[in-house]
């Protein structure tokens, strides 16, 4: 009697194999169209001509340019208005600067600050001719060299923010999507995260400030923007990093903007929604290893096990 | 009342009051299984322990799963994944296990379908089976509904409203099943309580129905040999176990059944711990919402092929083609008119039958998941149609199989 087994095993594996195929990256690969990145490269933005110098930035931002009007600037002490009022005033609570220069990538920074509907891909949403004014308004120059005075102001906020190293995935999250994005699981809302309060009445009186923004937002974003805390196990890293790149790409007339990250900060970003939405992939890895190591081993005594008892059989 | 005697031992106390010994010898050492199996046969030990590992680890899930609307999702996707000790190793399990456990079925169905195991007395085991697959697909649909994501609500919404029967418009039936006119506590609570109780208890009994249905038939074999298990046991009882045709169930069957328990343990958690995407659908990551439709619905992928039936056509025929999928498995015994109960190889037409069907599912299974535009809409369209010809086309190649 010829032994069959092996042609068998082939033929289970085969369509075991291309079932899989079908099903998963078939299928998806017709549902999602895959979009590469650029590499957070910003590719159609002008590039940078000029060098700045931060101390004159310093004078454009706290002075002529008038950064600090709307934007708070917690290293130099310059506060704003608190979250909820900011909110009810622009739609969103302008960033605080400080780290701006480290979260945000140098060509978008300065094409934001010259025109900001451009630089954040919202100009289907903003647009001056029809009087529908983005809330920051664009620098016009301080008199001198436009690009100049720009890659000042940037020079300055490159030199006020905290190293790249410094840089942990909080901040950048923060800094780059937590305004508008809540994380639950991270007990992160629109409006900073929420203390664990002892009386009830606080509790309740944080969340009536966090509805307050998030009516704000909702009016200004048209639909109050996802939270976003297993979103690394709804979308997966890809589509996250990618459509931080430019929404538009995926939601063609989106209303979220493009956020301009450098891509060092996308990775932190990623590695906070990790934290939030695959808080056990450590765990997961170092135990599966083990698992497969006990496993082999048991397959192996039980292969042993038949050959055993088989040997009489045959 | 039988006599007792005082015990010599803990086992002759035992054999006195539940004959532990009788036992052994009908259930194991003197069960009779062919020697002339391959690995195919080891199919039903490893869905035994599937389920098994699908027990424990969702009475590990439920010490801490809320089936409310409001908890659910952050119960399975918070406290379960990220609070809890191991819950994401009990999920993934139980995930995956729910996945892999229609594989098996499918490869354990299709082994009965080639060797032609549901004939000449062994009907009622494929019966029995083929309800068990009823209550599975159950199971698993009442499953998925639990974490209150946006795939188990909108695979809900559309499922229950099947039971609209179309043009009959039975929506009164759809919403007693529902509980309400949209799924929401009502029918989490109820789809719960058949997840863990009723459908378990009802795939425990056809369990027990289907060992039962083996006994007087016995397991077939690799040639459809018919085989004198009283002499062959006989002969392997006088100590002639190389020239005996049967063997032990236990140990002789058990042993290779292990061995292929092994490989598949190790084929198993590979997927639990490197690659479970496939079982844990990245849609049901978010939360159910009743105003938000997702842009693809689709069922998982042991269901696609039914889907898939159903689809192509005009609500009422798609329903009448779906509810024909539904039942015509189990009506395989008697749609195969042949007298000859040996391996597909051996039977000519039905040969390409059994082929053309394996081929034909799995298209329709890979049509049922893409969105339906051309050309998967018309690939699909004929599949269906392919699919239910070849059930019609099966008496008539059967009878004109001559008897080997």
């Amino acid at each position: 009697m010829k032994n069959k087994e092996p042609l068998i095993l082939v033929v289970v594996v085969f369509f075991s194999l291309l079932t899989y195929y079908l099903v998963e990256p078939f299928a998806h690969s017709t549902m999602h169209p895959h979009i590469e990145s650029e590499g957070f490269a910003y590719n159609d933005l002008p590039a940078i001509s000029k060098t700045g110098d931060a101390a004159n930035g310093k004078e454009l931002v706290m002075g002529a340019a008038a950064c600090i009007g709307c934007h708070s600037l917690s290293v130099a002490d310059v506060t704003g208005p608190d979250p909820v009022s900011a909110a009810a005033a622009y739609g969103v609570n302008p960033p605080d600067l400080s780290n701006a220069g480290v979260v945000y990538d140098e060509k978008f920074l300065s094409a934001l600050i010259k025109n900001p509907a451009h630089a954040l891909k919202v100009e289907h949403k903003f647009d001056e001719n029809k009087g529908q004014m983005h809330p920051m308004v664009a620098f016009y120059g301080a008199g001198g060299d436009i690009d100049q005075e720009v890659a000042d102001i940037v020079a300055y906020l490159k030199s006020i923010a905290i190293s790249q190293e410094e840089l942990t995935p909080v901040i950048a999250y923060e800094n780059a999507c937590g305004r508008c994005h809540a994380v639950h699981y991270e007990r992160w809302t629109q409006i900073g995260t929420k203390p664990m309060f002892k009386a009830k009445q606080d509790d309740l009186t944080f969340d009536v400030k966090v509805l307050d923004y998030q009516d704000s937002l909702t009016k200004y974003m048209g639909k109050l923007p996802p939270d976003l805390s297993i979103y690394i196990r709804s979308r997966g890293a890809h589509y996250i990093e990618t459509f931080m790149e430019n929404p538009q790409n995926y939601l063609k007339g989106t209303a979220m903007p493009r956020v301009g990250v450098s891509a060092e900060t996308a990775e932190k970003v990623i590695e906070y929604l990790e934290d939030s939405g695959d808080a056990k992939r450590h765990e997961r890895e170092s135990i599966g290893k083990n698992v497969m190591i006990f496993i082999v081993i048991f397959a192996i005594f039980a292969i042993l096990w038949k050959k055993e008892v088989w040997k009489e059989l045959h | 009342m039988a006599h007792f005697t005082k015990a010599t031992s803990v086992k002759d106390w035992l054999n006195q009051r539940l004959a532990v010994d009788t036992l052994e010898r009908v259930l194991m050492s003197e069960y009779w299984i062919p020697k002339n199996i391959n690995f195919l046969w080891a199919m039903g030990m490893v869905l035994a322990i599937t389920f098994a590992l699908l027990l424990v680890s969702g009475i590990f899930l439920l010490m801490y799963y809320q089936p409310s609307v409001d908890l659910a999702f952050d119960s399975v996707n918070y406290t379960i994944m990220r609070d809890v000790d191991f819950g994401w190793l009990w999920r993934h399990v139980h995930g995956v296990a729910a996945s892999v456990v229609f594989l098996i079925i499918y490869i354990h169905m299709f082994t009965g379908i080639y060797y032609g195991s549901y004939k000449k007395g062994r009907e009622m085991i494929w019966i029995s089976g083929m309800l068990l697959f009823v209550a599975f697909s159950a199971e698993a649909f009442s499953g998925y509904m639990l974490p209150w994501g946006q795939m188990s609500y909108w695979a809900g919404m559309v499922i229950t409203n099947l039971f609209s029967g179309g043009s009959l418009h039975a929506d009164g039936l759809v919403e007693w099943i529902r509980g309400d006119y949209v799924p929401a506590q009502a029918f989490l609570s109820r789809f719960f309580m058949l997840h863990v109780l009723l459908i378990p208890l009802a795939i425990l009994g056809l369990i027990g129905l289907h060992f039962g249905a083996l006994r007087i038939p016995h397991v077939n074999n690799q040639d459809g040999e018919e085989l004198d298990f009283d002499a062959e046991a006989k002969k392997y009882l006088a100590g002639d176990k190389a020239g005996s045709k049967v063997i032990r169930f236990a140990n002789d069957f058990i042993s290779k059944d292990m061995m292929v328990v092994g490989v598949y343990l190790v084929f198993f958690f590979y997927l639990v711990f490197f690659q479970y995407d496939f079982a844990m659908d990245p849609v049901n990551f978010d939360p159910a919402d009743g105003l938000k439709t997702p842009a693809h619905i689709y069922p998982e992928w042991y269901f696609l092929w039914s889907y898939e039936i159903l689809r192509p056509f005009s609500v009422d025929v798609g329903l009448i083609a779906f509810a024909f999928a539904q039942v015509i498995f189990v009506l395989l015994p008697f749609l195969d008119r042949s007298p000859n109960a040996i391996p597909a190889s051996r039977r000519g037409l039905f040969s390409v039958w059994f082929w053309a069907m394996l081929i034909d599912m799995i298209v329709l299974t890979a049509m049922g998941k893409v969105p339906p535009v051309e050309p998967f809409g018309t690939i699909g369209f004929y599949a269906a149609i392919i699919f239910i010809g070849l059930w019609i086309s099966l008496p008539i190649i059967t009878m004109l199989e001559k008897k080997a």
